[in-house]
């Protein structure tokens, strides 16, 4: 398959409005403009187009939610908050092909009748959010963005939200309440976005790979974008390969692809790093159930890793070799989910820090055998108790690492050690409070 | 949920959201603290880009550009972003504890922050902090004396590709090995961010 979204991300200047209206760039726009919203929104969801955020959900169906007929404003907001852990696709195209971002942005407000489109972006990647600004201002001076866009009475604004630090800004409703100033705490749903989201209006959040995929498949018609993938699965994705390989990188592949390719294939990952065993894989990011060597030879489509008993999620996928402890790398998630928990339900706030807590006591030597089922018992009352995701993700290192190498707990406790100290960790660590 | 901005407590009274504001005081901390001109003109641009009655959207905004000119988020300063923002201190405040890039006391020149989260940690990202903790003789959350480093470690910086990652202020530092701690601070102190790796500076020499 040729490349869709990153054929030119190694291109030098491949990144600027010159070289993407060279491409054809924003002729996408020009023809869904010469189109009613609804037809547009038709053609999305004909496509099948899956939300590449993490949930998956079709993207044609949640535009066909928004309240078109609400007075208000309409807004699309676009999630480059792009904080799951082993997750880093999102930047390479905002960084490498900002336009088709843009492009995308434009062509959703057209869909559900937006005129502002909010990029809000991580605080951290300030560097990828200058070269957005840049190019922003020359698609402004272009005329592709702002008013009155090729003459067909279309205005539409692009303002990048620089967010400051927090995973949590990541779920939709939190990143619409940290896109009003406020802390980043999701809201109680319904109402969902679609019906009072930004400011209380109808808003569709849409993830960055979500978006870039809109211009190809109204240049190239749904059809073609649906037969790029498995049925349900269409379209070309980007996979994050990051830990134990030899080729870490972002992947750009239709879904046919299989876990087991893209980790050793030369062409994706290359294989485990140093040829050593490789013992797990978390596939879509820290917040989904570990998959066994044996279980790879599935496509990584979110159907594929499903019927694996796990989640394509946010496609980060996390190989883990032979010489990695599990109680260790819970742990080291566990801290992840207490320190970025919102603090606005208490199964979450309180439970994430008991678990991390647990899980410590076990690593360093100390726990009891009781604490391995009282693991359980924590996790699984945050499980599903949650008032966003955030809770299912905390717990489900624990739940999926004990449930497959509880052996390795129980040497732990049996030996009062860590049995597996690997010597790309450090002898002992000083987490400071901050 | 949002509320509108015309909700009052009895439907009789039909006074608006301002009469609602806290007047609870904010003792002062820090130095004087007044915005300069020219980061009012650009807070100005960047509350242009929200509705005019939702101000409010530019206040992560507006504690950027305290930050940016003087260091850290005092309360001083976080009384100038409720007068600019048009909000009460106690906004201010709930904003600036909440998220991870706001300096409530003054931090280095180079703040460097190690990822410490899985896929940096399988390669290495332990003994990175390590090593820097033992070059810079401080812990993660301490400066150093000379007021030149500050040490931190952050959650998944998005670049597990490029593991391990050290955030340089606003800059990114990859492939981090933790035998050449020495020569990153080095590095810094001899050409700034210039001695950085982060491939976003480097790409369109390709
Ligand atoms: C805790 C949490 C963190 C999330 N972080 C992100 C994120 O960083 N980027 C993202 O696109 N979606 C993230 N999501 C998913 C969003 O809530 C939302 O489903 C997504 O942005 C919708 O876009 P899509 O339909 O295009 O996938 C997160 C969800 C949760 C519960
Ligand atoms: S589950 Fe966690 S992150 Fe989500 S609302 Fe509750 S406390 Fe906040």
């Amino acid at each position: 398959m040729d490349l869709v979204l990153t054929p030119h991300v190694k291109t030098p200047n491949g990144f600027t409005l010159d070289f993407y209206t060279k491409q054809g760039g924003y002729e996408a726009l020009r023809k869904a403009l010469a189109m009613t919203p609804d037809a547009v929104v038709d053609i999305v969801k004909a496509s099948g187009l899956r939300g590449r955020g993490g949930a998956g959900f079709p993207t044609g169906v949640k535009w066909q939610f928004v309240d078109k007929k609400s007075p208000k404003p309409k807004y699309i907001c676009c999630n480059a908050d792009e904080s799951e852990p082993g997750t880093f696709k999102d930047h390479v195209l905002m960084e490498r092909n900002p336009h088709l971002l843009f492009e995308g942005c434009l062509i959703a407000c057209h869909a559900i009748g937006a005129k502002v489109a909010y990029i809000y972006i991580r605080g951290e990647f300030y560097h990828v959010q200058e070269v957005l600004e840049a190019e922003l201002a020359k698609a402004r001076a272009a005329g592709f963005i702002g008013k009155n866009i090729f003459g067909t009475g279309f205005d539409c604004e692009i303002y990048v939200h620089r967010g400051a630090g927090a995973y949590e800004a990541g779920e939709e409703t939190a990143l619409i309440e940290s896109l009003e100033g406020k802390r980043a705490q999701p809201r109680l749903k319904p109402p969902f976005p679609a019906i009072a989201g930004l400011y209380g209006c109808p808003t569709a959040v849409n993830n960055v790979e979500t978006l870039c995929n809109v211009p190809p498949i109204i240049t190239n018609g749904p059809e073609w974008f649906a037969a790029l993938g498995p049925e349900k699965n269409g379209g070309p994705k980007l996979y994050c390969l990051s830990g134990h390989v030899k080729k870490p990188g972002t992947y750009e592949a239709p879904m046919h692809v299989t876990m087991r390719e893209l980790i050793y294939d030369p062409k994706y990952g290359g294989g485990i790093r140093g040829d050593r065993k490789l013992k797990a894989v978390i596939p879509g990011g820290s917040s989904v159930p570990i998959l066994l060597p044996h279980q790879l030879d599935i496509p990584a489509s979110f159907d594929g890793v499903a019927s694996a008993g796990s989640m394509l999620g946010s496609a980060g996928i996390i190989v883990m070799d032979e010489t990695t402890c599990m109680v260790w790398a819970a742990e080291n998630l566990l801290y992840f989910y207490k320190h970025e928990s919102c603090g606005k339900c208490t199964p979450c706030r309180e439970g994430g820090a008991w678990l991390h807590n647990l899980l410590g006591r076990i690593e360093r030597g100390e726990g009891h055998m009781k604490d391995i089922d009282l693991l359980l018992s924590v996790a699984n009352n945050i499980m599903g108790k949650t008032l966003c995701a955030f809770g299912d993700a905390a717990a489900t290192p624990v739940l999926t690492t004990v449930q497959l190498f509880r052996e390795e707990y129980e040497a732990h406790v049996r030996e009062g050690r860590c049995t597996l100290p690997a010597d790309w960790r450090a002898a002992s660590r000083t987490l400071a409070a901050h | 949920m949002w509320i509108d901005d015309t909700m009052s407590f009895h439907p009789l009274m039909d006074y608006g959201r301002a009469h609602h504001q806290s007047s609870r005081s904010m003792a002062d901390e820090g130095p004087a603290f007044e915005y300069t001109a020219e980061a009012l003109a650009t807070l100005e641009d960047i509350c242009s880009r929200y509705p005019a009655e939702q101000r409010k959207s530019a206040i992560l905004a507006a504690i950027y550009l305290a930050q940016r000119q003087q260091g850290y988020i005092s309360r001083n300063a976080m009384k100038a972003v409720a007068a600019a923002i048009r909000c009460t201190t106690a906004d201010v405040e709930d904003v600036v504890s909440f998220y991870t890039m706001f300096y409530q006391r003054p931090v280095g020149r180079h703040v460097l922050q190690v990822c410490r989260t899985l896929s940096c940690a399988l390669n290495g990202a332990e003994r990175v902090t390590a090593e820097l903790q033992a070059v810079l003789g401080i812990a993660p959350g301490q400066t150093t004396a000379d007021g030149e480093f500050s040490l931190f470690e952050v959650e998944c910086l998005g670049a597990c590709d490029r593991a391990p990652v050290v955030g340089v202020n606003d800059h990114w530092h990859e492939c981090q090995k933790p035998e050449d701690a020495r020569a990153l601070v080095d590095g810094l102190k001899a050409h700034g961010a210039a001695g950085l790796t982060g491939c976003h500076l480097h790409v369109e020499k390709a």
